[in-house]
């Protein structure tokens, strides 16, 4: 038995629990790679705290968060509502709706920075052709953050759209037949019934997304990988892509500044432990105000 | 739950019958518009896919061109020829093939393996063990990822390909999702007869637990497949040889060196995308159902 479970165990140790441990001694000290660790106490922590650039990047990940969460939760309901109402081509459907999340974040991102693109894309082409005036999408620090979160919402749609709908399948076809006896009409029923019965799935995709959303890096990265050649994890204009984990690649990768890099990759921890812990609390409570 | 629905109060007149169904003109209208949206937004789902192609196989002109062209070109060949003499994509292709197809095997084996003893065996310490494993599960790769780099220098396997493959060789996700699989996949009635029969554990593993597993190792196996191939922090960190990196990492390189040649680009990525693509079509059906059933429960 202690021999079938050994090799994650082992591979946990050296390659999980060991490094995990490893960077939290590290986040006290102060480390280029080279030479010796010098260990300079909660200083690290402390500088942190005061490091503007740390803050911009928190609020530029919460920017990206809201404006990638808010519209892909209401647009995967919708989608999960149609689909379960679908009877015909449902598996080819829900195929076409999975496709982005299969497809490589770096393919989609240089794709999407040609889309976007500010003189000869499709974007502006569209907005041009509506009669709207060109967006910038990519000289600005917000048109940064909105492409971003474009392209966050396009990969995942789709993929919380198929839990969505497997959530809705199980709630039973009996209650909604009584719903239609009372006279509900599908909109009714879909406010009345599906949403709060489907609130344990809600708040487990809430969850998920505040967890992988916090931690975005690679949509940031490759977007604006080359509009600055100097130091390709800057985070293009007005540092506006910079999103927590970005900042954490470029100080520990870019600048070699291990033992700060660590104290970062903490400090964003805590972030999301703090977020999801409200959201949980939160959502949890209002699910059953009796108790 | 149903508390919830028989509370809700009656909008109906208590005189009233219950509503007919809508007549048949009104529900086919109602069907016409729900599949001209469904099908409107699985559109806009696969238009980058088809927008990479139009790319590809273009020539740059063309597509700096006002307005942009919309159909595919023929210049497909021509472009992916230009992103072989740019960089070596063989040899990117070949290594991702490689660490994909290595972690699926190791994954899929360790995990299956682990999570056959904590969903059918009980052991001192199994609790304690599985909540490690949920823990493990929780950690974000950031936290870790500073040290695992110097460990992978102080090992000398920076640059290599089994610095991707050995840390990714085991993961608390499988685990977790198999032991859940496992439970209500293979009958207590079966193992116990296969104690009865003289079977140790690697015997039942192989006989009992394997043949009734499979489909759950199907899922498992496209989801580490795909998770893997598309995988960038790690390797973009590890492998620091320009000249032997993966897929994902050659096409960013790709991109921060050749950024205006548009159409050369494209053509890397839809050569990143495709056989990805093409594995995901053949196990799409039985995937799309899986991978809901972790959240719903």
């Amino acid at each position: 038995m202690y021999v079938a479970i050994a090799p994650f165990f082992i591979l946990f140790l050296c390659f999980g629990l060991y490094p995990t441990a490893s960077s939290l001694v590290l986040s006290f000290q102060k480390w280029n790679g080279l030479g010796s660790a010098e260990w300079v106490g909660v200083d690290n922590y402390v500088r942190l705290f005061s490091d503007a650039t740390f803050w911009l990047s928190v609020r530029n990940t919460f920017i990206i968060f809201a404006l990638s969460t808010i519209p892909m939760m209401i647009i995967a309901l919708a989608v999960a509502a149609m689909l379960n109402n679908a009877v015909r081509y449902s598996t080819t459907l829900r195929i076409a709706y999975f496709v982005p999340n299969i497809t490589s974040v770096v393919a989609m991102a240089i794709l999407f920075g040609a889309i976007f693109g500010e003189t000869f894309g499709l974007a502006n082409a569209l907005l041009n052709g509506l009669g709207l005036p060109d967006f910038r999408w990519f000289s600005t620090p917000f048109g940064l953050q909105l492409t971003v979160s474009i392209l966050i919402t396009y990969q995942w749609t789709g993929y919380n759209a198929i839990i969505f709908l497997a959530g809705m399948q199980s709630i039973s076809s009996e209650v909604y037949e009584a719903a239609t006896m009372d006279g509900a009409g599908p909109v009714r029923s879909f406010f009345s019934i599906t949403i709060p019965l489907l609130r344990p799935t809600i708040i487990f995709v809430l969850i998920v997304s505040i967890i992988t959303g916090l931690q975005s890096f690679t949509e940031a990265q490759v977007l604006t990988s080359s509009a600055s050649t100097t130091n390709p994890n800057s985070g293009g204009a007005g540092q506006g892509a910079l999103t927590m984990v970005l900042y954490f690649y470029q100080q520990a990768f870019s600048y070699n500044k291990l033992g700060y890099g660590a104290a970062i990759a903490w400090g964003i921890f805590l972030i999301i432990l703090v977020f999801v812990i409200i959201s949980w609390r939160y959502s949890v409570k209002r699910e059953d105000p009796t108790r | 739950m149903s508390a919830t629905v028989t509370s809700e109060p009656s909008t109906a007149s208590s005189s009233a019958l219950p509503e007919r169904p809508a007549p048949p003109g009104r529900r086919r209208r109602r069907q016409v518009g729900l599949y001209l949206m469904l099908t409107s937004g699985a559109l806009v789902s696969v238009f980058p896919l088809y927008w990479l192609a139009v790319i590809a196989s273009n020539t740059t002109s063309d597509i700096y061109r006002s307005p942009p062209k919309l159909l595919p070109g023929g210049h497909l060949v021509e472009n992916i020829g230009k992103v072989f003499d740019r960089v070596d994509f063989f040899a990117p292709l070949a290594n991702t093939v490689v660490v994909a197809v290595s972690v699926t095997f190791l994954v899929l084996f360790f995990d299956s393996l682990a999570a056959f003893a904590f969903a059918k065996f009980d052991f001192p310490g199994r609790n304690a063990l599985f909540t490690l494993v949920l823990v493990m599960f929780m950690l974000p790769m950031q936290l870790a990822i500073i040290p695992q780099f110097i460990t992978m220098v102080n090992l000398g396997w920076v640059g290599h390909l089994h610095a991707l493959i050995i840390p990714a060789a085991a993961n608390a996700f499988g685990i977790f999702w198999l032991r859940q699989y496992i439970s209500s996949a293979v009958p207590d009635e079966l193992m116990d007869a296969s104690v009865i029969d003289g079977a140790g554990f690697m015997r039942q593993y192989v006989t009992v637990c394997l043949p009734l597993i499979r489909p759950g190792l199907g899922f498992l196996g496209l989801f580490t497949f795909i998770s893997t191939w598309n995988d960038y922090m790690w390797p973009l960190t590890v492998l620091t040889d320009p000249d032997r990196v993966t897929l994902q990492v050659a096409l960013a390189q790709l991109k921060s060196a050749f950024g205006q040649d548009y159409g050369m680009i494209m053509a890397g990525a839809l050569l990143a995308v495709v056989p990805l693509l093409v594995v995901f079509l053949i196990g799409a059906r039985q995937f799309i159902g899986d991978i809901a059933k972790g959240a719903i429960r």
